[in-house]
């Protein structure tokens, strides 16, 4: 059984922080569609689309009858491990930070045999349940947990390694202001945040859930204007060596096109925060946080935005808002690459049309709050790259993948 | 005669150097500093917005500019302490010289009045400046002169870093302004130049309730005379006999903008 | 579909295998493969009495030439052969080296092919050698842990042990056993005796591998000549007859976990080959990048059934003077492993043996000596296996 992992003791400042180190990066291309899928959460495999065979290590052409039409597909994810052996010396120096650390032999239940991380309470040989994971370098792992949920089962120090659990680990959320920004504060409460930094833009305007959240132990609010770079930079100064994880929750939404709404200072406004905002906290909290990437149990984790799905394709009735989402996405894959050096996940959460003022007139399925909380909470536990929450995400991403031509056509008719 | 203002003149500005240098004369200081955090003017969400100061930074000796050191800074023309040219309200949009750029110097160079009514803007956030009350005033203090500025000190100027600065509540900020009766009586029988607050704008925070709304704005630029607001120090100001001096940028139509607003006062005896 | 009649192989009528060449190993060195390579064609020649231009063939074998391959090395030489051969086979180059080198002599394609195998070894440069290894271990076996071999040879250790109730005393007892081969040879990187007590207690690496599992990196080269039995004679060499080889990649890819290698599906056609059974070979040298991999092949090459290895090893001694005398000159367990020079190791050994020119303890009348080979882990398992079948030719 895992021992569960305690809330670390105040750092000694005679310590050097732990140097980040990545795990071993380089891959095939056809591996990275295996991680393409882990960063949605997706078990695939490929399978040979003229034979049927499931195939492992990634391959260019099928190893039972050579067709090289091959398909990534979700994968039964039951096997029986059957080899494993505890790795205590490495050359590796990512690894060398982590020994000893487990690993398995896994022949799956639909045929391939796997080399992958274990689980500590697996017992050897026994039934396992894969996972596909993105480690720290960004690429899919494949890991053996136990087929049931045993207590502290995400503590498990492999497991942690995968994901950017909020516990223990002190998290800001960028925009308290908001019902959403409200909702994910409450929630990473609840998963057991040990600190909950929230920024409030202009805090000498009132908003609605200020005395709830500010009665909440373990939460402060601090004033945060994304558009204000010295605000980004004051907090980051006071905060930012001790932020493991930043939620950014602000998003500036008006109605409106490019014809529709004329006038570019609207649209200047939701830039300011949706796109310079991302960047100022990039700027100022980024370095720091690719600094501690492997600083302990309460390491810096990730760098997570929540963001419309309208990133993928834009809706007109809210064009500009949608070209913001389309540029801050674009910004948050350059920040992935960059933040990598320190092994911090840059997340995405795209989320449909928010239940709130603006989105009034549009028609539902809406996403409500705490669903967005409990999205960004399974984002974290999970180590999920992009999640997207409610029906109509769920929907645009589906359509994305098919066609992003046919999506435009039918968001815009 | 031509001679006589250039002898007139010089003598007058060697005195006023001479009184600056010597301590005769003290240069005061209206203006808040432009700062990110300083707040703006509140609208509803609808509508487009003030942009507030903001600063980022070009170089600092580094690799940027390896020698020197400067800022980008963006704003509305409403941010800090500011001027309103009378072509910032609807009432005044048809005036001639309505915009910055096209401004009669010699009004921006004059004699200001300050009205104190600090006491009775801490009694009450909403205190309203009546033709009463000027009435009244003018009645101790003289008449007001035209072509003098009007500055309307409630000492709002201190709660700046406090919510009561804007002091917004559901129903909207709560801050000091003049009536209407106020202001028709400043502009009209007695031709003042403009009219300047310490508050984030010219009218009272519930001013979008007067009849007619925002009065101070509506009647000040429908007549072609200029506001100011978010001033500073006039505490130490005289009640009168200190000149004004209130430049705006000089921005090609452009509805106002922020400046530095300076005052000239007689050295008081303890100075 | 029709149904391929497999062509019978032919015997080797006319081979040679002469002149076995070491290089003694170092831990590091800043010397690099060419080096390492001209210093074993070198001795070679010089040993056959031959002049460089003699030699017609080449065959070469190593990991640390990059960029260059067989071809940079012979403008790097000087040397100008009329048959030229690369073998990236790791562990079993020594022995697929000697096939392809057999038969070219037996075609006329060459007369005097000289085979050798070797590496650097620089500080550092196992890392990076392992890093660029191969497709699959980059995409699927190295984001585990890191292991690198002794995590692969860990997992089948522990897989064998679980399935046929192999001990870590049995293979403990191979290590012990070419430990003290090794002390006799001059060569061995291993100079200290090894005690059982040492086996079992040495630190872990990767469980269930421990210290003394794992082989040591260096740096050496090996080399051996091929020709004809009548060249061999006339140049006055002590020499070897080539009796019978096999080769085998990807074998049984459907078993879960590598519990046989590639012998297994040719060792009845090794024996018959060289008309001999396993009864009639007089020492064996196994590839012994890790213990399990030396029990898996005394089943695999016939001297024991399937899952007996254990007991096979707790009912023989395995030092020269054994009931089974095994890696006479220490394997790599104890000479090191330079490389692909870790593939010619056992060749090049057994030759020795069986010419009686031992630098390690002679074993009484060797005449036979069974070599195999073993190598490249792609991803989970060894790919490449090998076997041959020398006979020392009385001169």
């Amino acid at each position: 059984m895992t021992d569960p992992i305690v809330r670390p003791p105040k750092k000694d400042p005679q310590k050097v922080t732990r140097p980040p180190e990545l795990p071993p990066l380089q891959r095939s291309r056809a591996a990275l569609a295996m991680s393409a899928a882990a960063s949605r959460g997706a078990f695939e495999l490929q399978c040979c689309k003229a034979c049927g065979a499931w195939m492992y290590p990634a391959r260019d052409a099928c190893p039972r009858c050579l067709s090289v039409d091959l398909a990534w597909k979700p994968a039964p994810d039951g096997g029986e491990v059957i080899a494993e052996t505890t790795i205590r010396t490495t050359v590796d120096l990512y690894f060398r930070q982590r020994t000893p650390w487990r690993v398995a032999m896994v022949r799956l239940d639909c045929g391939p045999s796997v080399v992958c991380h274990l689980h500590g309470d697996v017992e050897v040989p026994g039934r396992v349940r894969m996972t596909a994971q993105l480690d720290k370098g960004g690429n899919a792992v494949i890991m053996a947990l136990p087929a049931k949920r045993t207590p502290n089962m995400a503590d498990d120090p492999e497991f942690r390694e995968l994901t950017a659990s909020p516990k223990h680990r002190r998290v800001l959320v960028t925009d308290g202001r908001t019902a959403v920004g409200q909702a994910v504060v409450e929630a990473l409460v609840n998963a057991g945040a040990a600190l909950v930094f929230v920024g409030i833009a202009e805090p000498w305007k009132p908003y609605p859930g200020e005395d709830r959240l500010k009665a909440h132990e373990n939460v402060q609010t601090f004033a945060l204007d994304l558009t204000d770079t010295t605000s980004v930079q004051d907090l980051a100064g006071e905060i930012g060596g001790k932020t493991d994880i930043l939620i950014n929750t602000a998003d500036h939404v008006r109605p409106g096109g490019i014809l529709s709404a004329p006038g570019m200072i609207t649209a200047k406004d939701s830039f300011d925060v949706n796109v310079f905002g991302l960047q100022r906290l990039a700027q100022a909290f980024g370095p720091g946080m690719v600094g501690r990437g492997a600083d302990g149990t309460n390491s810096a984790a990730a760098f997570l935005d929540v963001l419309p799905v309208y990133a993928l394709a834009n809706t007109p009735d809210f064009g500009i808002h949608s070209a913001t989402a389309a540029a801050r996405l674009s910004m948050l894959q350059c920040l992935r690459s960059e933040m990598r050096a320190g092994g911090v996940r840059v997340m995405s959460v795209f989320t449909g049309p928010i239940e709130d003022d603006w989105r009034q007139p549009v028609p539902p399925p809406k996403v409500a709050p705490a669903q967005i909380a409990r999205a960004v909470i399974a984002a974290l536990e999970g180590g999920i790259e992009d999640s997207f929450v409610g029906d109509v995400a769920k929907d645009v991403a589906t359509r994305f993948r098919q066609d992003a031509k046919v999506l435009e056509r039918e968001l815009g008719a | 005669m031509r001679e006589t203002t250039t002898m007139n003149g010089d003598a007058l500005l060697l005195a006023l150097a001479a009184g600056i240098r010597g301590g005769g004369v003290r240069v005061v200081d209206l203006t808040h500093t432009l700062a990110p955090d300083f707040p703006v003017m509140v609208l509803p969400p609808e509508f487009g917005q003030c942009q507030p100061f903001r600063m980022e930074e070009v170089s600092r000796y580094d690799a940027r500019g390896p020698g020197w050191y400067w800022n980008t800074i963006t704003m509305s023309e409403h941010a800090g302490t500011h001027f309103d040219a009378p072509a910032h309200w609807i009432s005044g949009r048809n005036l001639p010289a309505g915009t910055v750029d096209d401004l009669p110097l010699d009004r921006l160079v004059a004699p200001v009045v300050v009205l104190d009514y600090s006491a009775e803007s801490a009694a009450d956030e909403d205190f309203l400046l009546t033709r009463a009350h000027l009435e009244a005033w003018e009645a101790e203090n003289g008449e007001i002169e035209p072509g003098s500025w009007v500055l309307f000190r409630t000492d709002w100027s201190k709660h700046l870093g406090s919510d009561k600065y804007l002091n917004l509540r559901a129903d909207g900020a709560h801050s000091p302004g003049p009536a209407a009766d106020a202001v028709e009586f400043l502009v009209k029988d007695r031709d003042i130049i403009g009219f300047g607050t310490e508050t984030i704008g010219t009218d009272a925070g519930q001013g979008t309730h007067l009849e007619p709304p925002y009065p101070a704005h509506f009647i000040l630029h429908g007549n072609g005379r200029y506001g100011l607001q978010c001033l500073a120090g006039l505490d130490q100001l005289p009640a009168r006999g200190a000149i004004l001096f209130a430049a705006p940028l000089k921005i090609r139509h452009g509805s106002g903008s922020p400046l530095r607003v300076l005052a000239l006062v007689p050295a008081s005896d303890d100075a | 579909m029709t149904r391929i009649r497999t062509i019978p192989r032919r015997p080797y009528e006319n081979v040679a295998v002469a002149v076995p060449v070491s290089i003694p190993y170092v831990r590091y060195s800043v010397e690099s493969a060419h080096w390492w390579i001209a210093r074993a064609l070198g001795e070679l020649t010089k040993r056959a009495g031959l002049a460089p231009a003699d030699i017609d063939g080449l065959s070469v074998s190593s990991f640390t030439l990059s960029p260059d391959t067989a071809v940079g090395l012979t403008q790097h030489l000087g040397l100008s052969p009329r048959w030229l051969d690369n073998i990236p086979m790791g562990g079993a180059s020594g022995v697929v080296a000697l096939r392809r080198a057999a038969r070219a002599v037996e075609a006329g394609d060459a007369t005097i092919v000289a085979c050798v195998g070797g590496d650097a070894n620089q500080v550092d440069s196992f890392r990076k050698l392992l890093s660029s290894f191969s497709r699959f271990a980059q995409d699927a076996s190295y984001p585990y842990g890191y292991g690198g071999p002794n995590g692969s040879f860990a997992l089948l250790t522990d897989h064998y042990m679980r399935h046929f109730g192999a001990r870590r005393e049995d293979f403990g007892k191979i290590c012990v056993d070419q430990r003290t081969n090794a002390l006799g040879y001059p060569h061995a990187i291993m100079k200290k005796p090894l005690t059982m007590e040492d086996y079992l207690g040495a630190r872990a690496i990767a469980d269930p591998i421990h210290l003394f599992d794992c082989v040591m990196p260096c740096a050496g080269s090996e080399a051996f000549l091929v020709t004809t039995l009548d060249i061999a004679r006339d140049l006055g060499l002590p020499h070897a007859r080539l009796a019978a080889t096999i080769e085998r990649h990807n074998a049984f890819a459907d078993d879960p976990i590598q519990m046989r290698g590639g012998w297994a599906m040719d060792v009845d056609e090794l024996y018959a080959m060289a008309g001999m059974a396993p009864d009639d070979i007089d020492l064996v040298e196994t590839y012994d990048d890790y213990p399990v991999i030396v029990m898996m092949q005394f089943e695999d090459l016939g001297f024991c059934k399937k899952g007996e290895g254990p007991d096979f090893v707790r009912s023989h001694s395995f030092t020269n003077d054994g009931s089974f005398p095994q890696n006479t000159s220490g394997g790599q367990l104890s000479a090191g492993q330079a490389g692909a020079g870790g593939g010619y190791l056992g060749l090049v050994e057994a030759l020795r043996q069986v010419t009686q020119t031992a630098l390690s303890k002679q074993v009484p009348d060797a005449r036979t000596a069974l070599v195999s080979g073993f190598g490249m882990i792609n991803y989970d398992r060894g790919l490449c296996s090998g076997a041959a079948i020398l006979e020392g030719v009385a001169p």
